[in-house]
């Protein structure tokens, strides 16, 4: 893992590396770069899978944490490309010309993360939110449960067991 | 001769009832088999009554145009058409119905009338499962019917006869003098084709539940899907009796019609609950397979016999 | 099948011979659901009676999982709760089916579906709602996409509360079903009718590009 993360950091800017487990590493490049990492990856390193495309979301940084999650098929071996892209306005690369799956994931990004990559295919057609006119639901500043009592009925008379909650009162009846 | 027709006549609607109830008992009393060969208590032997009269009480919500409300009534048609012509009890006066001496021929062209039937009403709905379902159906059916055919040809040329009730005739005198033994290749050939039109498996393609929702009835609904499934008990019958009276000697009562009819029903079961189901163009390959070279064969081996 | 397919419009067949297409008519009913009133059920009460016993010892269940419920229904048929001996079989289309059984939570575009199926259904019809999805939301009472309480949308006759039901809980929800059904108050078709526009308005608040017919019977 460590020779593959050498030859990258060679040709590519690599801010960070993580070692997660022996097959699995993390690397964060920056956004210039990103695309071309993956596709340096996929081309000379064997990483011709792409397992996951996906996005979280650091409210406090104002920033989206993209990951791709590429894998080796003949060594075995996970390497995830991380790029940090600013949260505001929030605008990515396509890569949808590496797989074809890619256009799916940079869809739905678009859809819950509002992440957008210009020139991605179908990228704007509703994907699992039918005719949403909300924010994206999974940027984290989306109030879900204030969403669903505007627009589901709630029925009354609901209680939370919440755990810390309940043995606090148990164990320190005081206060 | 008008008293006599009318007295014909109410015979006639007599041994359709029977025969009605005759055949729902059989369905509910095979899926009380099934159930048990299962591990199941199973459905109570009496279901297909509740069912029938709860289709019955449904509302008719949606109609698909005329041929949509005559798919079933044709499909009626056929099943009540041949208990009509069918000669059920030998020897009988009365039940041998509206029975001529070339019943035979019009019960062929019955049998495949509600099919065809069907096919124009279910194609009406403009369910794409119903076209799916109709297309596999007239395919699988139509290959059945030639080796069919072949067998009933067979018989015929045998006796000498059109006429049903002279083919029985013919039978009779102890078990031997049955078609099944004077000419076992066509009756191998008829049992072969029987299968094709049960819709059991391994020729239920047509309906496939889990696979086209339910083939060509998909859209009916309410006192259609009744009619529908009055006539699934009723065709079931008549043509278990056609071929009771082609192969195994008739019935000169109605316990032994109703024994016949069983065991030549369980055959289909039996058969479907052993054999998985094929596809349209594999079941239609094995028709014009064995069952047509059985059937050439019989045809063949009375005119050098 | 969206919008576009569903609009008037005019063809041409091979002839150039102009066809007139017009969906809505050839495949929905354009009427809305009408209430049975006293009168229009007509027949004598002891037939309606031996009527709703006959509906009752055969509820066709609507072979259509809509979330994890639907797994309770296959030990259903198996032969430790066998439920076909209490009468109740699955059917795979919505025309021959008088039960609806909604297993589990209803997300957004499964509603949708599950709207059509039910108004697909002939009448009288009843609906059950299994697991507490369905009452209250259960634990998706705050997701963006699933809905809280599924009487908003279609008529409830029975709920089974829990998460999931076992199946034994389906059985007596059954039993309680056909009791209802026995003393005549299996009416939700009824009331779905009666409340129509009620019920259509909560339907369209959260399905928002409705592109179906609003009638689709």
């Amino acid at each position: 893992m460590k020779e593959i993360v050498n030859r990258i950091k060679e040709k590519f800017p690599v801010i960070s590396e993580t070692y997660q487990r022996e097959d699995l590493t993390f690397i964060t490049t920056d956004k210039i770069h990103a695309v071309e990492t993956v596709t340096h990856l996929r081309d000379y390193e064997g990483f011709k899978h792409l397992v996951l495309l996906t996005a979280v979301d650091w409210l406090e940084d104002g920033v989206f944490q993209l990951t791709y999650l590429l894998n080796n098929p003949k060594e075995k071996i996970d390497l995830g490309v991380r790029v940090q892209i600013p949260r505001d306005n929030p605008e990515m690369t396509s890569a949808h010309h590496l797989w074809a799956a890619m256009a799916t994931y940079q869809r739905e990004l678009y859809e819950m993360f509002g992440i957008s990559f210009p020139g991605s295919p179908r990228m704007k057609e509703p994907f699992i939110l039918d005719g949403w006119d909300g924010p994206p639901p999974y940027r984290r500043d989306f109030d879900t449960l204030k969403y669903a009592e505007d627009t589901f009925f709630p029925r009354s008379g609901r209680s939370t067991n919440d755990p810390a909650e309940h043995m606090k009162k148990k164990m320190y009846p005081e206060g | 001769m008008v008293n006599h027709i009318i007295i014909k006549l109410l015979y006639a609607l007599l041994s359709l009832f029977i025969v009605l109830n005759i055949g729902l008992m059989l369905n509910g009393i095979t899926r009380k088999i099934y159930a048990r060969v299962n591990k199941r208590y199973g459905i109570r032997f009496y279901q297909p009554y509740i069912d029938l009269v709860k289709n019955y009480s449904l509302e008719t919500l949606v109609s698909h145009g005329v041929m949509f409300y005559l798919g079933p009534l044709f499909r009626l048609t056929s099943g009540v058409g041949m208990i009509m012509f069918i000669p059920l009890i030998y020897g009988s006066e009365m039940f041998s119905n509206f029975s001529f001496s070339g019943d035979a021929v019009l019960l062929l062209y019955f049998m495949f009338f509600g099919t065809l039937g069907m096919a124009l009403g279910a194609g009406e709905s403009g369910q794409p499962y119903s076209a799916i379902g109709v297309a596999r159906g007239l395919g699988q059916v139509t290959a059945a019917e030639i080796p069919l055919v072949l067998s009933f040809l067979a018989v015929f040329i045998q006796t000498q006869s059109l006429s049903l009730t002279e083919i029985v005739g013919s039978q009779q005198g102890g078990f031997l003098h049955w078609t099944m033994f004077t000419n076992p290749v066509a009756t191998a050939t008829a049992m072969l084709a029987y299968l094709g039109s049960m819709m059991r498996s391994p020729f239920d393609v047509v309906l496939a539940p889990q696979e086209i929702p339910i083939g060509p009835p998909t859209e009916y609904h309410g006192a259609f899907l009744g009619v529908l499934s009055t006539n699934r008990a009723i065709f079931t019958v008549a043509k278990n009796i056609l071929y009771v009276n082609m192969f195994f000697g008739g019935a000169t009562s109605w316990p032994e019609l109703i024994l016949k009819a069983f065991f030549l029903y369980m055959w289909s079961v039996v058969v479907g609950t052993i054999f998985p189901r094929f596809r349209v163009d594999q079941s239609i390959r094995w028709f014009l397979k064995v069952p047509l070279v059985l059937g050439l064969l019989s045809i063949i081996l009375l005119q050098i016999g | 099948m969206s919008l576009e397919d569903l609009e008037k419009r005019t063809v041409y067949g091979p002839d150039n011979e102009e066809i007139n297409v017009d969906p809505l008519q050839d495949y929905y009913c354009a009427a809305t659901p009408e209430a049975k009133t006293e009168a229009q059920k007509g027949t004598a009460p002891i037939i309606e009676k031996f009527a709703n016993w006959a509906r009752s010892e055969s509820l066709w269940v609507l072979a259509y999982g809509t979330g994890c419920g639907a797994i309770e229904m296959r030990p259903l048929m198996t032969p430790k709760y066998d439920a076909y001996r209490f009468g109740v079989q699955w059917r795979p289309t919505p025309r021959q089916s008088n039960l609806f059984i909604i297993s589990g939570y209803l997300s957004i575009k499964t509603l949708k579906i599950a709207i059509r199926a039910y108004e697909q259904m002939p009448s009288p019809k009843y609906v059950m709602g299994v697991g507490s999805c369905t009452i209250n939301g259960g634990m998706y009472f705050d997701s963006y996409n699933t809905i809280n309480r599924l009487d908003h949308y279609m008529p409830v006759d029975v709920y089974v509360a829990g998460c999931m039901p076992r199946p034994e809980s389906l059985l007596t929800g059954f039993d309680l079903l056909k009791k209802l059904i026995k003393e005549g108050k299996g009416t939700g078709a009824d009331k779905y009718a009666k409340e129509f526009e009620w019920y259509k308005g909560n339907q369209k608040k959260i399905i928002k590009n409705w592109d179906m017919p609003d009638f689709n019977w």
